[in-house]
């Protein structure tokens, strides 16, 4: 199933004098990490059913430099913030979707001040949109019944207040939802925020990881459910260290809303 | 002599409120040595949180047992006040329960009959506060943190407590003419027999005793709130007030760090131009904290509200997982070494002495500042909207800007973003591939 995707850059549409309604904002992990990038590609898919008339800055897009600001160094973020918001300005960039939830806050909470002023949606948030405003139909099936539990990411749920729209976005599989003892509001972080992704542990009894996934598998469900990259890389990492992989999918919200459209 | 008893109570009225305001004022310069923040905005916004979560405990009945038996103390507290104004009017001018003589009985006897119910329900929900930290010994309550001191002031609280409200119930159980009254002694009247029989005198006795150890009582116990993390009952309401409003992912961008940013980006900008005009006073900032004066004020503001209830660690991933860090710690260590740099300007004549210390390292270790994975569980926890995490990422912010003395991987991380703009040793003309992959 390797169809080609229909991914115009912001460069391109430029030369040919066009302007998107959306640039969909990659981010690192969507870009490199082998497992997000499924992740970029099944978004992309939805966008491409839907007509979304989007693009991508692709090798003109650079780190948002989150990372780098939750690890302290705040000169690097705000260099990549600068480079970032001119060329977002230089192209009129007005509305921004991303899969990453990190980008996200990112974008839409700390480059105003620098600049950067534009209209940042997370990814389930623009597929409610998509499904609202009927430009994507659901249809059910491939899901029906299915017992998935989703896994509230911190920088969407408590950093950002969203808890609505991914559920919302489920509740339209015909899926058997299955809330998490602790979930929205004190839903527990799967150990990767705060530029913990990229180091080890402190030492401790247990990985945060772990914790999270023992969570999740107490609802017994079939499918996790997750909306960031960072929280995709941990929960598999559980389901694995739990030996739990030939019985739970770990899954983002994109992905699944594709495979329910048959993409 | 008759004016004797006068003449002491108000001494006594007048020490105990004296010292206790020399403190309060202690604590305003203590707080104010924190850096200034703007937070003049959005007051009506301001003004609601304070009302729903330090007046409405909205975020204390999250958890509702202990959610509950608190709204009980705290009304009871509140409202069992109104009975200390009569007291400090009857002490001053030797009148006896001055109430009696303005309000109809009934009406009096139903406000102390309100108090009196109030007492008995703080006094047993005192008690199963009490039984909840030492009996079923409640895990939050007994973390590494929670050993000397803040274990015994937890429970002095309690005992204190207990001891105010028996005595106000004793006070109108031996009050005979109150008794006569029948109106309003809901609760004494049941422990009135307990002092039956005894002398006029001896009852006459225990009432004058009882009213004296309450009202002194009261005295030392609001004197002991400075010393104890009982001040959140007064500091929950501006600390509510001055709470983030922004969403809790957003972290302030430091200004000082834009203008050097702004420059370097600036092909135009001449590095060896001279500082624009009022530029010249402005001392080189430090990036970020490693003790408590570089803080915000409001962060210490924040140190001193904390009221050690711990349900900020309980829900830290870190400290769940067994890494030393709790956000809890980190604010009693702020308040500890607040406390510390305030006597030293004491000592040394309104001007601090370097004493070697900071609150980074001495109090705080970089292994704690690095196991935060920066979720907001603690933010969103806290019931008087206290913000640990940005005490925690200032403290980052010292150790990369001021020490590069970040994790290696994290260096590495960093660097792979200034190369090639990703955390990933990636080239950043690959960064489209995933387009064609499969
Ligand atoms: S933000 Fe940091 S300190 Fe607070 S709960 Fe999360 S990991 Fe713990
Ligand atoms: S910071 Fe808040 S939640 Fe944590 S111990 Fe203090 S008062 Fe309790």
């Amino acid at each position: 199933m390797s169809e080609q995707l229909n991914v115009p850059t912001m460069e391109e549409l430029m030369a040919q004098g066009k302007q998107p309604d959306i640039l969909f904002w990659v981010g690192s992990a969507g870009s490199y990490d082998d497992r997000a990038k499924k992740i970029t590609r099944a978004f992309v898919k939805i966008l491409n059913k839907a007509n979304v008339n989007f693009a991508v800055l692709g090798t003109e897009e650079t780190c948002t430099g989150d990372v780098a600001k939750r690890a302290g160094n705040e000169f690097l973020f705000q260099m990549q913030a600068m480079m970032n918001i001119e060329v977002l300005n230089a192209y009129e960039v007005k509305r921004i979707v991303t899969c990453d939830p990190h980008s996200f806050n990112c974008l839409k909470n700390e480059y105003p001040s620098l600049g950067g002023n534009y209209d940042v949606l997370h990814h389930t948030q623009f597929i409610k949109e998509l499904i609202e405003s009927k430009k994507l139909e659901i249809k059910d099936g491939v899901f029906n019944g299915k017992r998935i539990t989703f896994h509230d990411p911190c920088y969407l749920g408590r950093a950002n207040s969203e808890y609505d729209a991914p559920r919302d976005v489920l509740a339209t599989l015909n899926a058997n939802l299955l809330e998490m003892k602790r979930s929205k509001s004190t839903a527990l972080c799967c150990g990767a925020g705060g530029a913990q992704m990229f180091k080890d542990a402190e030492k401790g009894d247990k990985e945060i990881n772990e914790l999270r996934t023992e969570d999740a598998l107490k609802t017994n469900p079939e499918i996790i459910a997750t909306a960031c990259p960072y929280c995709m890389t941990m929960m598999s990492d559980g389901v694995k260290v739990k030996e739990k992989e030939s019985e739970i999918t770990v899954l983002d919200i994109a992905e699944l809303i594709a495979q329910s459209q048959g993409l | 002599m008759t004016y004797l008893p006068n003449i002491v109570f108000a001494i006594i009225l007048f020490c105990g409120i004296g010292y206790f305001a020399k403190n309060v004022k202690k604590l305003f310069r203590n707080i104010n040595l924190g850096q200034d923040v703007d937070v003049s905005d959005n007051k009506p916004e301001r003004w609601k949180n304070m009302a729903r979560i330090a007046l409405g405990q909205s975020k204390m009945v999250r958890r509702p047992v202990s959610g509950f038996l608190h709204v009980v103390v705290y009304v009871g507290f509140v409202i069992i006040n109104i009975e200390v104004l009569e007291i400090i009017i009857d002490g001053l001018f030797g009148t006896h329960r001055i109430g009696l003589s303005v309000l109809p009985t009934s009406v009096y006897g139903f406000l102390i009959g309100t108090f009196e119910v109030l007492a008995c329900l703080v006094f047993v929900s005192v008690i199963v506060f009490w039984i909840r930290r030492n009996v079923i010994k409640i895990q939050r309550f007994w973390k590494s943190e929670m050993t000397s001191w803040p274990k015994s002031d937890g429970n002095i609280i309690l005992y204190f407590e207990m001891v105010l409200m028996s005595l106000f119930l004793i006070m109108n159980a031996t009050d005979l003419h109150f008794q006569g009254l029948n109106s309003g002694n809901v609760i004494s009247q049941y422990i009135a027999p307990m002092f039956s029989g005894l002398p006029e005198t001896t009852l006459h006795f225990i009432e004058r005793s009882a009213w004296w150890i309450h009202i002194v009582g009261i005295l030392i116990f609001l004197n002991y709130l400075y010393f104890s993390k009982h001040l959140h009952i007064l500091l929950a309401f501006p600390n509510t007030f001055y709470g983030k409003l922004t969403p809790k992912g957003q972290f302030n961008n430091l200004e000082s760090v834009t203008n050097e940013v702004k420059l370097m980006m600036d092909p135009n900008a001449d590095p060896f131009a001279a500082p624009a005009e009022g530029d010249v006073d402005e001392v080189p900032a430090k990036f970020g904290a490693s003790d408590v004066q570089d803080l915000s004020w409001v962060s210490l503001l924040n140190a001193y509200t904390c009221t050690e209830c711990g349900r900020c660690t309980s829900e830290c991933p870190a400290n769940l997982t067994g890494k030393k860090l709790s956000p809890r710690k980190i604010m009693m260590d702020t308040r500890d070494r607040l406390e510390e740099v305030g006597k030293n300007i004491d000592a040394n004549n309104g001007e601090f002495k370097d004493d070697g210390k900071q609150l980074l390292g001495d109090y705080i270790t970089n292994e704690e500042i690095w196991a935060c994975t920066s979720c907001n569980a603690c933010v969103e926890a806290c019931p008087v909207s206290i913000d640990p995490l940005s005490i925690i990422i200032e403290m980052r912010r010292y150790l990369v800007m001021e020490q590069s003395a970040a994790p290696t991987e994290l260096n590495n991380m960093m660097t792979n973003i200034e190369n090639n703009g990703a955390p990933w040793p990636y080239n950043q003309m690959d960064r489209l591939n995933w387009k064609d992959e499969k």
